[in-house]
């Protein structure tokens, strides 16, 4: 790897004077899968919306692949909390899929038919071509997460920025996702996923970051993902049973 | 008057055209603020342009729209700063704030309303139709004003519809996307602010909002596409300001701009009755016809296996 796919550096963010993430510093290697793994209120969403600039930092420096992220905006993808939007929107799938192609559209311009083909790719990858014309407020949780997955492909990104994609989706779904994202990495693109379920956390990354407030650590799954490192991130909260099969068990 | 009157009338004609354009232009930008769930937002606006407006006044002693046009956007743009210090640097959340800064700014706003009054050319300066509007004290350059403005209004919600809409459902991932959210916030609103100024002669400051929350709501009802949506809106406020003004000419003495937010009242009661898929009536018709269903099937079962 000559470049990092993401480099942060000194990042600091805070709400009403408090800081909710502390001077971070991290960088990400091209092409894998990231778990960003911690407590709730350690700042794992706030982490993400702040590298993305959708609220303020108060100081750091985001480099995406040694360029700035003002001018690497059209190689990143976002896919946001589900329930960040209001899903009684009046419009259907395949147009909330098409907003992906509004960065690469720019202003004034209509999106037409190409837009509308890529969507339809994009619906496609997710297994959702036949709900295309559905009602956003008439598809299922999971149904909702995989169009703004879809959404985020269309986006034709490098780097992925997902705030917990897994939340409320059933297994299926779960499995569609996470094919999805192994694609997306073996065609090089890198992927930070904001994840809660320590179980699966073996099975779906490469690399994970432990965050509270601050990185605690960060590195390949096998090195960081071990009970030490977990119950420093997890203030000794954690009652962790060794298990054979997957190595841990959380409760 | 009967039908034919008005319309022969050039007054009234122009007055009919005024408030078509003004209830147009009004249902389109606010199907935005509605879906932006922004309605009272709308209503502080408007109420927030009458101290605009008599500051105005006071400072150019004339009265013509293109200065309260800035008077009442400039006042608007207060009013949104302080509802944004408000709700940032307090714990006061956003319902409160707006009803603070509606409340105070209206308040200001009587109050220079009555300065101007009691002053020696107050009475010919007829501000007070500014609280529930008089179509008879429209001329004709304030109805030219209204079609300007509406056009301008219409035309620039059809350009920039594709960042409204983005704007409207999502606006994190707008954000993200590189668009400038805090700037087409600021924009949206200032296109509500015009829409106000324009609404004002007609249906005054106090129930301006209806023009703008009502047709929306009523257009909600009938579509699940955005655009369709925006159209209908226009439509519905279109209806609502003909029909007001058609029966407020025909009816002595009823005032126009309360006539014409109860017109767009009726069709909101129309809609949310009788609109398929999810008006009232449809979904309880749904819900009886599946409950028919549903036990005209558990009979069968049973008849099917006597046990």
């Amino acid at each position: 790897m000559d470049q990092a796919a993401l480099k942060v550096e000194n990042l600091t963010i805070a709400y009403h004077k408090k800081p909710v993430v502390e001077d971070v510093s991290f960088e990400v290697p091209e092409g894998n899968l990231i778990g960003i793994i911690g407590p709730n209120g350690a700042g794992k969403s706030t982490l993400i919306k702040g590298i993305l600039e959708l609220i303020p930092k108060i100081s750091g420096e985001i480099t995406i692949k040694g360029s700035t992220y003002k001018s690497m905006r059209k190689s990143i993808g976002y896919v946001p909390q589900r329930e960040s939007v209001d899903w009684d929107f009046p419009t259907n799938a395949l147009d909330v899929v098409m907003m992906g192609r509004y960065g690469h559209l720019g202003w004034l311009k209509r999106p037409g038919k190409a837009e509308r083909q890529k969507a339809m790719e994009c619906l496609d990858k997710v297994g959702m071509v036949e709900y295309a014309n559905r009602q956003i407020s008439q598809l299922s949780g999971g149904q909702q997460q995989r169009i703004f997955l879809a959404r985020a492909l269309a986006q034709e990104a490098d780097i992925y920025f997902m705030d917990e994609p897994f939340v409320g989706v059933d297994a299926a779904t779960e499995k569609a996702i996470i094919q999805l994202l192994m694609e997306l990495k073996g065609k090089g693109k890198t992927v930070l996923v904001v994840h809660h379920d320590l179980s699966t956390v073996k099975e779906y990354f490469d690399w994970t970051m432990l965050l509270n407030k601050k990185v605690m650590k960060i590195g390949p799954t096998e090195e960081v993902f071990i009970p030490e490192y977990l119950q420093e991130t997890y203030g000794g909260r954690l009652a962790i049973l060794s298990d054979t099969k997957s190595g841990l068990l959380l409760k | 008057m009967n039908i034919l009157d008005i319309i022969t009338d050039p007054n009234t004609r122009w007055i009919l055209l005024g408030t078509m354009f003004l209830g147009l232009s009004s249902g389109v930008i606010g199907s935005f603020a509605y879906l932006r769930k922004q309605s009272l937002l709308g209503d502080t606006l408007a109420h927030a342009a009458l101290p605009g407006i008599c500051v105005a006044f006071i400072l150019t002693g004339v009265k013509s729209t293109s200065f309260f046009l800035i008077g009442a956007a400039l006042a608007g743009l207060v009013a949104v700063f302080l509802i944004s210090v408000l709700t940032r640097y307090s714990k006061i959340k956003q319902d409160a704030a707006l009803g603070i800064v509606l409340s105070s700014f209206f308040g200001f706003g009587i109050v220079m309303l009555t300065q101007i009054q009691q002053s020696e050319y107050g009475n010919q300066s007829g501000l007070d139709t500014f609280l529930f509007g008089q179509t008879a004290s429209m001329v004709m350059s304030d109805v030219y004003m209204m079609m300007t403005v509406s056009f301008i209004l219409i035309f620039t919600c059809t350009v920039f519809f594709k960042e409204f809409k983005l704007l409207s459902f999502d606006p994190g991932f707008a954000k993200g996307m590189g668009l400038p959210v805090v700037f087409l916030d600021y924009f949206i609103m200032m296109l509500i602010v015009a829409a106000v100024v324009i609404g004002i002669q007609a249906v005054g400051v106090v129930l301006m909002a209806s023009l703008l929350i009502t047709p929306a709501v009523s257009a909600r009802y009938w579509t699940e596409r955005l655009h369709i949506m925006v159209i209908l809106s226009g439509i519905f406020g279109m209806l609502s300001g003909v029909s007001g003004t058609l029966i407020s000419t025909t009816v002595n003495d009823l005032p126009t701009g309360p006539l014409i937010v109860l017109s767009a009242t009726v069709w909101f009661f129309f809609s949310m009755l009788f609109a398929p898929k999810r008006g009232v009536l449809s979904s309880v018709w749904r819900r009886v016809s599946t409950k028919k269903k549903y036990s005209l099937e558990q009979e069968r079962r049973k008849g099917s296996h006597p046990s």
